[in-house]
């Protein structure tokens, strides 16, 4: 049992590994280590919930020698969200893709993914973060490659560059970590790090490679054309995980480690930065022609609102009103996960469907499809803030500490992208309910809708009615949050 | 008492499950589609029964679930939440039993009922809200269920319709919810309670409940439709009839209503906010409203889109009566709650009933159209004259109380004038509707009607709604002061307000 934390990693390498020797068998391979995978981290969470942090050292190593694995409460939540939307988006991808040989690229590929995933979220120093983005980032490449049209090539390549780019950046910052301070552990350095020079500029370094991989405006630009050509359940995994996992990464290292570096100051541009994504991507959304552009612009905005609440956490008092906006944090971008995956799998299912996904044109193919349209418009509803939704308790809060911290005006800036949200979303379902042919059976493609409804389900009934016990788990373990 | 206390919930379910259901339900099995809409209906209202039962002898029926800190889901049934209960589910029952009739042969009957189903829901959540927080859960829910349905048709014109519909509630949405938190960030979470919470709380700043105030009045006069926030309700009249009957009497408007009323007395207490200044400023919104849609109904040939209008002056007569303080007045506030919708539900299943049997969408088409449809046209011509305020009908009872509570406020010299010239406007244009209806000869051809075999002028189905309504309108006028009527409920109410 102790032992889940690594099985969350190795049980997904084995399957990729596996899954190339015996490509016929792939896709019942990769369901079944998800499946064991997703397993592991519900006793990781449970774990963390009862004991507290679990620290593992892989092969006894002393810690700043050896892989250190550690999770707590912010990694084993944002676990438990990436392994759900990945079973989900493994069985719809088992009928997804038709194509022999793209299937057999597809399932090395995408279990390489999880792997990184999860390695990423559970690392305990400096240098393996680094090592996990970039696996991270190249297995995403290679996967929105997979589409094999030109500019699903182009987007794929720029993807790589800039991907790569990034991560050198985020290097160049954690060598200067491991010169000043002779260790990459990051509860070791958490002691460690003043607000030196040397660590200011690190820690600029770092947070510039990381707003690049999370897509914070104005380091957006290369995100849209990635997330739209991809395939559906790798643009799901994209738009509603590796993204996220950059900003996991930037708050593990503003909170736990730079927590002395990061000056109101800074806070403050970021937050900025994050309301005109917000404005910016909501906006593009709307513009957007294609359904899985908007659902791209859309993840521009919705990454917007995390750095909002950084300026917010900073400013308040340490204790239950900071504890809550950080939960309130941790919470819109669960419901984001849950949502965009399920946005994307839907769009993916009316792009086969009628073998385009322009919004125009959907009058007919959504009338054709209920279900799809249901999840569409119950992810929508995540979306835009609305309840029973996560993300309206996530607004909820974010307007309350706003207030709470003086800072009145990110009210409006809230206000207004949910109008834009509103309009973007309920753009598609007027479409939906237009002049078109007559209505299909509710259910039609059952292993690819019922996937995308379950996502669609948690981002609004559970999480919007029942996440009660994550504020408890966090408050319960928010010592982190105090240094 | 454990059984009261699950009863709200049980009442949510009662709409919400079945609605959930018919939207499996097959397009043709129309028998099946039935029956769990009516199981749905007939049961809620034995739930509601039991309901007025236990908040009558004043059992606790409270029902609490944490969300998260600070953040309950709070159910709770008193008095005003019973008459509000009540209204839904009794106008629920008798829409739906006319929208069967309605949609007999259209398309897409099951997401249809379906949605129909979830928007009663979240009235009726609406109305058992305990707090703020559930208030607003349930009032974006009411718009996200009604938005189908307004869309319903599918043309270009509904498809507009419900675009504007939704951009105007949603953005009434937002200010709502901004007011809410803000409030709750200074005061903590708010229960509804009788008299008031606020006044209690003396060290809140005045011009930040002001603020306040403003931001959740403009929030709920979206929905209210209080000037200058009606725009969407003429252009949401592209909706099928019964959506339109359940839109203006009991669901959207309504709960805008609603919710002034609730935040006036059961937030803020209504001698606070006068304290504040609140209410005259509330009052002449309200005023200018009643004059204003009627002026603007004056000039409306399309039926329907009179009706809209009037829609407008007539609810803002709750906003009114809460605007007043006093215990009259604001029993003239929650009657009107209730009668208003009796009567213009029945007017909107007349409407119906006159575009669908004879195609006669305006009025100016209305010819003689008592004698080809007398029972139909009995019940406009009662629920048209309740508007008016002629007694015995319910709509007089409201505007009694409205006037002596406004003379009993020392608000008489800009009450009664107001008053009196929205019953001479209401005159205006409900008058000539009945002249021509009763008076004029027919004409030679109506312009699209219907063969109808059966012993009345149209399918049961339809008829009998308007008929059933236009007889509560005149009962609740006749028997005002007997046990469990709505004038009844709502002098309890005053009493425990003040």
């Amino acid at each position: 049992m102790n032992d889940a934390i690594i099985w969350v990693i190795a049980i997904p390498l084995l399957g990729s590994l596996i899954s190339i020797i015996w490509s016929r068998y792939a896709s019942m391979i990769a369901i079944i280590s998800n499946l064991l995978a997703l397993a592991a981290s519900i006793i990781i969470v449970a774990q963390v919930y009862q004991y507290g942090p679990v620290n593992h050292a892989l092969g006894s190593w002393q810690s700043g020698l050896g892989i250190s694995l550690r999770a707590d409460a912010l990694s084993s939540i944002l676990l438990l969200m990436s392994m759900i939307v990945i079973s989900a988006a493994t069985f719809y991808a088992g009928a997804y893709f038709t194509d022999p040989v793209k299937r057999a690229r597809f399932w090395p590929l995408w279990l390489m993914l999880v792997v990184a995933l999860n390695a990423l979220l559970l690392s305990g120093d400096l240098f393996n973060l680094y090592v996990t983005l970039e696996l991270l980032g190249l297995s995403a490449v290679a996967l929105t490659a997979l589409s094999d049209n030109r500019a699903a090539l182009q987007a794929a390549i720029r993807y790589l560059s800039i991907g790569l780019l990034g991560s050198l950046v985020f290097l160049a910052g954690v060598a200067l970590i491991y010169m000043g301070h002779g260790t990459l552990d990051l509860v070791a350095l958490s002691n460690k790090v003043q607000a030196e020079p040397l660590s200011q500029v690190a820690f600029g370094l770092m947070t510039a490679g990381l707003l690049i991989k999370s897509a914070l405006f104005p380091l957006h630009f290369w995100l849209p054309s990635a997330h739209a050509s991809a395939p559906a359940p790798v643009s799901a995994a994209l738009s509603a995980l590796v993204v996220k996992v950059a900003v996991y990464i930037l708050l593990r290292l503003w909170v736990d480690v730079f927590d002395l570096v990061l000056t109101p100051l800074s806070a403050m541009l970021l937050g900025t930065l994050g309301a005109i994504a917000v404005i910016w991507g909501s906006w593009q959304a709307l513009q957007a022609q294609r359904l899985k552009l908007m659902a791209a612009y859309s993840t521009v905005a919705q990454i917007g609102y995390l750095f909002i609440f950084l300026p917010l956490i900073v400013a308040l008092p340490e204790g239950p009103v900071q504890d809550a906006a950080f939960t309130a944090l941790l919470l819109m971008a669960l419901t984001h996960g849950f949502a965009k995956s399920a946005f994307f799998l839907s769009a993916g299912v009316i792009q086969q469907y009628c073998g385009h996904d322009r919004i125009a044109e959907l009058g007919g193919t959504a009338r054709a499809l209920p279900l799809t349209t249901f999840v569409i418009a119950l992810s929508g509803v995540a979306l835009i803030g609305l309840p029973p939704s996560g993300t309206f308790l996530g607004k909820w809060y974010l307007i309350s500490s706003s207030f709470q911290a003086g800072q009145w005006w990110w009210v409006p800036v809230i206000a207004i992208g949910s109008v834009l949200a509103t309009a973007y979303v309920f753009r598609i379902l007027g479409y939906a309910f237009g002049p078109g042919e007559s209505v299909g059976r509710v259910l039609n493609r059952g292993r690819e809708e019922i996937p995308a409804l379950l996502l669609a389900l948690f981002a609004t009934l559970i999480l919007g009615l029942g996440s009660f016990e994550l504020w408890d788990f966090v408050a319960q373990h928010s010592e982190f949050l105090r240094g | 008492m454990d059984f009261f206390d699950h009863l709200p919930l049980l009442i949510l379910l009662s709409s919400l499950l079945p609605g959930l259901a018919i939207f499996l339900v097959r397009e043709e099995n129309h028998l099946l589609r039935t029956s769990l809409n009516l199981f749905g209906a007939f049961t809620k209202l034995g739930l509601v029964g039991l309901m007025i039962w236990g908040v009558f002898h004043e059992w606790v029926t409270e029902m609490r679930w944490q969300i998260a800190p600070g953040l309950e889901l709070v159910l709770h049934a008193d008095a005003l939440s019973v008459v509000f209960v009540t209204l839904s589910t009794v106008l629920w029952l008798v829409t739906t039993i006319y929208a069967i009739g309605y949609l007999e042969h259209s398309p897409h009957r099951s997401r249809f009922f379906g949605f129909f189903s979830l928007c009663v829901t979240a009235t009726v959540g609406l109305a058992l809200a305990g707090n703020l927080f559930t208030f607003v859960l349930f009032y974006e829910l009411l718009t996200l269920a009604t938005y189908p349905l307004v869309a319903h048709k599918g043309s270009a014109e509904a498809v507009r319709g419900a675009r504007i519909y939704l951009t105007y509630t949603l953005g009434g949405g937002i200010m709502l919810l901004i007011g809410v938190v803000w409030l709750h960030t200074i005061a903590g979470p708010i229960d509804f309670q009788q008299g008031g919470v606020l006044s209690s709380l003396t060290h809140l700043d005045p011009w930040t409940l002001r603020w306040i105030f403003l931001f959740m009045i403009i929030g709920l006069g979206v929905k209210a439709a209080l000037f200058p926030f009606h725009g969407w309700l003429p252009q949401a009249m592209v909706a099928p009839a019964p959506v339109s009957a359940l839109l203006h009497a009991v669901a959207v408007v309504k709960a805008g209503a609603f919710g002034i009323v609730r935040v006036v007395y059961d937030v803020f207490g209504v001698e606070y906010a006068d304290a504040l200044g609140l209410l005259p400023f509330l009052g002449a919104i309200a005023a200018f409203t009643i004059v204003y849609g009627s002026v603007k109904a004056l000039s409306q040939d399309h039926l329907k889109r009179r009706l809209a209008y009037s829609t407008i002056s007539q609810v803002s007569y709750i906003a009114l009566g809460t605007a007043i303080l006093g215990p009259l007045a604001t029993i003239g506030g929650i009657v009107h709650l209730v009668h208003q919708g009796v009567m213009k539900i029945t007017l909107f299943f007349a409407a119906g009933n006159y575009a669908e049997t004879l195609g006669v969408h305006h009025v100016s088409e209305m010819d003689g159209i008592g004698r080809r449809m007398p029972a139909t046209t009995m019940a406009f011509s009662i629920a048209a004259l309740g508007m008016i305020g002629i007694p015995p009908i319910a709509g007089f009872i409201s505007k009694w109380y409205l006037g002596l509570g406004a003379l009993q406020a020392g608000a008489g010299f800009w009450v009664i004038p107001v008053l009196i010239a929205s019953s001479l406007l209401n005159a205006a244009y409900f008058l000539p509707i009945l002249y021509r209806a009763w008076f004029k000869p027919a004409m030679v051809k109506w312009p699209a009607e219907k063969e109808h075999s059966g012993r009345w002028e149209m399918p049961g189905a339809l008829m009998w709604p308007p008929v059933i309504t236009a007889t509560l309108a005149l009962l609740f006028g006749l028997f005002a002061a007997a046990p469990f009527s709505p004038l009844e409920w709502a002098t309890l109410i005053a009493g425990r307000e003040y």
